[in-house]
């Protein structure tokens, strides 16, 4: 089962320890420019879009809907679905749909995050909304 | 500048072996290399220019050594399955430039002897890793949204292995030789929705090598004179996850390129080796080149359309990835090797495309659905 597997711990480092912090929050975070406008995830210093440093943490809704998504359905760890959720603030984010029934998941679907356990910081899946 | 007509082939190996239990990595690499310089008709000590990938393990330091070689340029670009293709364009540009005249180009592995290290992750380890991207998910992913997007179905796709299983029927060396249906491969069982088994290339250890020279040297040789005409590489991924689209390869920017390098269109192609880690990557990958519209992909592999001597772009005719050959998970080596088979006229005579002079060898390295890189090489008889 899904709820049953060990993830592993996020390491962190300079650039994405303030995403980390706010995940053993419940908080999810993405960034955003605010010399293009544009929102971006995973996390970086530098807007990949436009080069700017202007860049600044914000707090996602952490809904979005699945914009594709495979159910695995072997693995040494069990079967899992992995997708990609488009956030209602733009980014899509690589991610599982857990706590349902796999062969119900479907594009389109509305979701939100759920934070899972490691030894460390929590990891953000989505489950339907 | 253009490295059109500037580099040839003039030798080509591909290890008999699926399945190498009893050799090192290393004699794999040696004996594609020996076999590559036979066909040429050189030996190594014409190596002057040596073009590994992440296959080669330990890099170029032990490689060099191991093969006894003293090369004035050497390159280890890693680009996944694509990887040869691009070394293909790389070591064109090398002999443009007089940077070396006999470049050598091997890959070889043994994934099914036993599973091969995973590939080294970047900045999105801890935001990625735990969700278990996988070859087989990856690629089910980019087909699940193609089939949402363009109502591209499974039966589409089993036509591009009904194609490929035609093709390898006549390949001695084919690790799969039946001829299978439609029905057989929507019968096969799920591996990640939307991919079956069958929808999945095989897993097999060998190898293959190529020598690429210049027009003088090769013109001194013996074989047909096949030369790169034009070449494009690409890289694609999420970047930033902004407008995320799935249902397209990086394959739409380094296959204009190559084209208009050659000065010739995909229409002009008389033979295809088109990458095929699974079937969508052939599917998306005709789409992404121009052989048909955005979209239309799964109508254009239907009804046999790839089947050499049935329908209207013969394609791999050596049985491709999904049946004969896919050494240490890496496909871009065999597409060229039979596209210059094809060139030379060395294809199975009931494969053989007729007055075959022009052809393409293109492929995609890395995860389809996540990051990765696109080559195109254009080849001409001359």
């Amino acid at each position: 089962m899904t709820e049953a597997k060990k993830y592993p711990t996020p390491q962190g480092n300079p650039e994405t320890q303030p995403f980390w912090d706010a995940a053993k929050d419940g908080k999810f975070l993405i960034m955003r420019c605010t010399t293009c406008g544009d929102a971006h995830f995973f996390p970086r210093s530098i807007c990949p879009f436009c080069f700017s440093d202007k860049t600044e943490w914000e707090e996602s809704s952490g809904e979005g809907e699945i914009y594709t998504y495979s159910h695995m359905r072997k693995s040494a760890t069990g079967p899992y679905v992995i997708a990609y959720v488009t956030l209602k603030e733009g980014p899509s984010v690589q991610t599982n749909i857990v706590d349902c029934d796999p062969t119900t998941v479907k594009i389109g679907q509305k979701v939100k995050v759920v934070w899972k356990p490691t030894d460390g910081a929590p990891l953000p899946f989505f489950t339907p909304a | 500048m253009s490295i059109k007509g500037k580099a040839y082939i003039a030798g080509i190996y591909e290890h008999p072996t699926r399945h190498a239990p009893d050799k090192s990595v290393w004699q794999l690499h040696a004996e594609v290399a020996k076999g590559a310089l036979e066909d040429a008709g050189l030996t190594n000590k014409d190596v002057d220019g040596l073009f590994i990938a992440g296959d080669a393990n330990g890099g170029l330091w032990p490689m060099t050594d191991y093969l006894g070689l003293k090369p004035r340029h050497v390159d280890s670009t890693e680009t996944g399955g694509c990887s040869y293709i691009i070394a293909l364009g790389h070591a064109a540009q090398a002999i443009a430039l007089g940077k070396c005249s006999v470049a050598l180009i091997t890959l070889a592995g043994k994934p099914r002897t036993s599973p091969p290290a995973p590939r080294a992750q970047g900045a999105e380890a801890d935001f990625e890793t735990a969700f278990g991207a996988t070859t087989h998910n990856a690629y089910g992913m980019a087909a699940m949204r193609h089939m949402h997007d363009y109502g591209t179905t499974s039966e589409q796709l089993a036509w591009i292995k009904v194609a490929a299983s035609h093709h390898a029927q006549y390949n001695p060396h084919a690790m799969l030789k039946d001829v299978v249906t439609v029905e057989d491969v929507l019968n096969s069982p799920m591996i990640s929705d939307p991919l079956r088994r069958m929808d999945c290339c095989v897993v097999t250890d060998g190898g293959g090598a190529l020598i690429v020279t210049t027009e003088e040297i090769a013109k001194s040789l013996k074989k047909p004179l096949v030369r790169l005409i034009g070449h494009g590489e690409a890289m694609k991924g999420p970047r930033g996850g902004k407008d995320l689209d799935l249902t397209y390869s990086a394959g739409v920017w380094s296959g204009p390129r190559a084209f208009e390098e050659a000065g010739v269109t995909p229409q002009d192609m008389k033979y295809a080796s088109i990458y095929d880690s699974f079937t969508i990557t052939v599917l998306m990958q005709l789409e992404d080149l121009g052989f048909c519209k955005k979209g239309e992909g799964g109508k254009f592999v239907s009804d046999g359309n790839l089947i050499s001597g049935v329908g209207k772009l013969p394609f791999n005719t050596d049985g491709g990835g999904l049946c004969s050959n896919h050494p240490i998970n890496r496909g871009g080596m065999t597409k060229i090797l039979e596209a210059v088979r094809q060139l030379r006229g060395e294809a199975h005579p009931k494969l053989q495309v007729p007055n075959c002079d022009l052809a393409i060898a293109h492929g995609t390295g890395g995860l389809l659905g996540v990051r990765h890189a696109a080559s195109t090489a254009i080849l001409e008889r001359v």
